[in-house]
């Protein structure tokens, strides 16, 4: 295969997805609804002193940004593998690990970078102080492409399993530790007044290993559900 | 031998609970995977049986039809 | 190397295989991990800052030295099913898995146990505790999947994926883990700098740990065998294994 035609692929697999995406756009708007009602849950909960909600801003942030991670996560393969087009990436001649890639680039698009977006109003209904926002949306911005990744080899995993939701969550959430460290350490490191940086960049490293291998490991997955 | 009765033994200088309760649910933990081994293994023949008794039946059944 | 494997990849091979070995690695277990255990809890001496509590580390350090490596051994497994389509490398996922997840719950639940009197807590977020905890998760979720497939194939293959990107994950979960643990923990708990072990202990602590392999090893085998069994229901060998009679369908 020349490199063009590897090029076009890709991107036609991106067009697309974005296309599907955007002629439904609940599927966008209801991840971020699920975050800022979760967000907001909490106040009520453990009350509304700065004290407090300063302190678990940056993790309940990173929480409701996992567990709305999985709420999404059906919707990447799912209609792919009912209508048949999953079947058809797999006999195409391009490597089936650079369309995941594609797949993967159209999720984080579409759920992570939203809500990096939305990650402000968050922090501001959670007293976040300010000296810890910067660190905040950076975490997000280098910690959600894990995020997309690792949810598209779970939803590749069970995709032919109709009922996944559960068990995904299952499979997802303890993969899902580091990050979670990784990104309210470095918040917390920036509320504190020492350098956060070196977590970001751990994250970013994170980030960049996981976009490497997770589209095979989700080419690998897809070819064992489609069969 | 450590240890100058029974009694002392029990009691582990005083630790007796955290002990026998480590060793107990470590050896509880262990039994049932050991029984839930072999019970799978003895419920996968028993299925095994049913179905070959069953698919015999059925060849019978045709016999006498045919 | 190759031709002489070969016919080890056939699966009722490594089923009378595994036959043979099986009682003896059981009879193994059962003595050398009781001897090891009697030797421990009778014969080695109390320990002078611990007094009898540490004896809990005769069952504690050999499941979760095995623990983690058992893990290590799955993803091995499943990374041959991947690379050489060896099927039985897969189905070899529901063998190791719940013995590694039972070895990780007796070393979590043990730890515990052994935390009380000595830290004066149940659960402490240290770091092995919480990394054990994640490894036992990443085991259920493995074992969650293989089952979740009406399909037993398509079970094994996904769980061997799982697995190993589960196994890349480990060191960095371990790493963040150790390093979340450092940034929180105060003061107030200490764990233990130990001398090196006394002979005495050492050697009955040796024994335990062998006998925890081997008896890793005969729960395996044992698993290995009735999945086997399960996956080739439908090949004719099986039935001359469960001895049923061709005729009648009545077992001998």
């Amino acid at each position: 295969m020349t490199q063009p035609a590897n090029w076009s692929a890709l991107t036609a697999v991106m067009r697309r997805d974005l296309m599907v995406v955007m002629r439904r756009r609940s599927d966008i708007l209801n991840p971020l609804l699920f975050i800022l009602i979760v967000v907001s849950l909490f106040p009520l909960a453990v009350g509304p002193g700065p004290d407090i909600l300063g302190r678990i801003a940056a993790g309940v942030i990173w929480v409701a940004a996992l567990l709305s991670a999985l709420l999404g996560s059906e919707r990447l393969f799912r209609e792919d593998y009912l209508d048949g087009t999953l079947e058809q990436l797999t006999l195409q001649p391009q490597p089936l690990a650079l369309l995941a890639f594609g797949k993967i680039a159209v999720h984080w698009l579409l759920s992570g970078l939203p809500l990096v977006i939305l990650a402000p109003v968050c922090a501001l209904l959670l007293k976040l102080p300010i000296a810890g926002w910067s660190t905040l949306l950076a975490t997000l911005l280098v910690g959600t492409p894990i995020l997309s990744a690792m949810t598209a080899i779970g939803a590749a995993l069970t995709v032919s399993l109709g009922r996944g939701g559960a068990l995904l969550s299952l499979l997802l959430l303890p993969l899902f530790i580091p990050l979670l460290i990784f990104a309210s350490g470095a918040v917390e490191a920036a509320l504190v007044g020492t350098a956060a940086w070196p977590q970001v960049l751990l994250l970013a490293g994170l980030s960049l290993l996981t976009l490497l291998l997770a589209p095979f490991a989700v080419a690998a997955s897809i070819r064992v559900s489609v069969n | 031998m450590q240890f100058e009765s029974w009694q002392a033994f029990i009691e582990m200088g005083g630790y007796g609970f955290y002990v026998w309760l480590a060793f107990g649910v470590s050896f509880l933990a262990m039994g049932l995977l050991v029984v839930q081994g072999l019970r799978a293994r003895s419920k996968l023949e028993r299925e095994f049986v049913q179905e070959q008794q069953r698919q015999q039946r059925l060849a019978r059944r045709q016999q006498e039809v045919s | 190397m190759w031709r002489w494997l070969h016919p080890y990849a056939k699966p009722e091979t490594v089923y009378h295989l595994l036959g043979r070995w099986l009682p003896w690695v059981t009879a193994g277990a059962v003595l050398i991990l009781g001897g090891g255990l009697v030797w421990g809890l009778l014969f080695a001496p109390a320990d002078y800052q611990q007094g009898d509590s540490y004896r809990i580390i005769f069952i504690h350090v050999p499941s979760a030295m095995f623990s983690m490596s058992i893990y290590v051994s799955l993803a091995v497994a499943a990374f041959i099913g991947r690379v050489w389509q060896l099927k039985m490398a897969d189905w070899a996922l529901a063998a190791i898995a719940p013995v590694g997840a039972v070895f990780t719950f007796i070393a979590l639940f043990t730890g515990a146990v052994w935390g009380k009197p000595m830290w004066g807590t149940w659960w402490e977020w240290d770091a092995r505790l919480t990394s054990q905890l994640i490894l036992l998760f990443l085991y259920i979720g493995v074992l969650a999947l293989y089952y979740a497939f009406s399909d037993n194939r398509t079970g094994a293959k996904a769980a061997g994926i799982l697995a190993m990107v589960g196994v890349i994950n480990i060191p960095i979960i371990r790493y963040s883990v150790e390093w979340w643990n450092t940034l929180h923990q105060g003061a107030t708990l200490t764990v233990f700098e130990r001398p090196p072990m006394a002979n005495s202990m050492l050697f009955p602590l040796l024994t335990c740990i062998l006998g925890f392999a081997l008896l890793a090893a005969a729960l395996i085998f044992q698993r290995m065998r009735t999945e086997i069994l399960r996956q080739e229901l439908r090949r004719p060998w099986v039935k001359n294994v469960l001895q049923v009679s061709p005729t009648t369908g009545e077992q001998r």
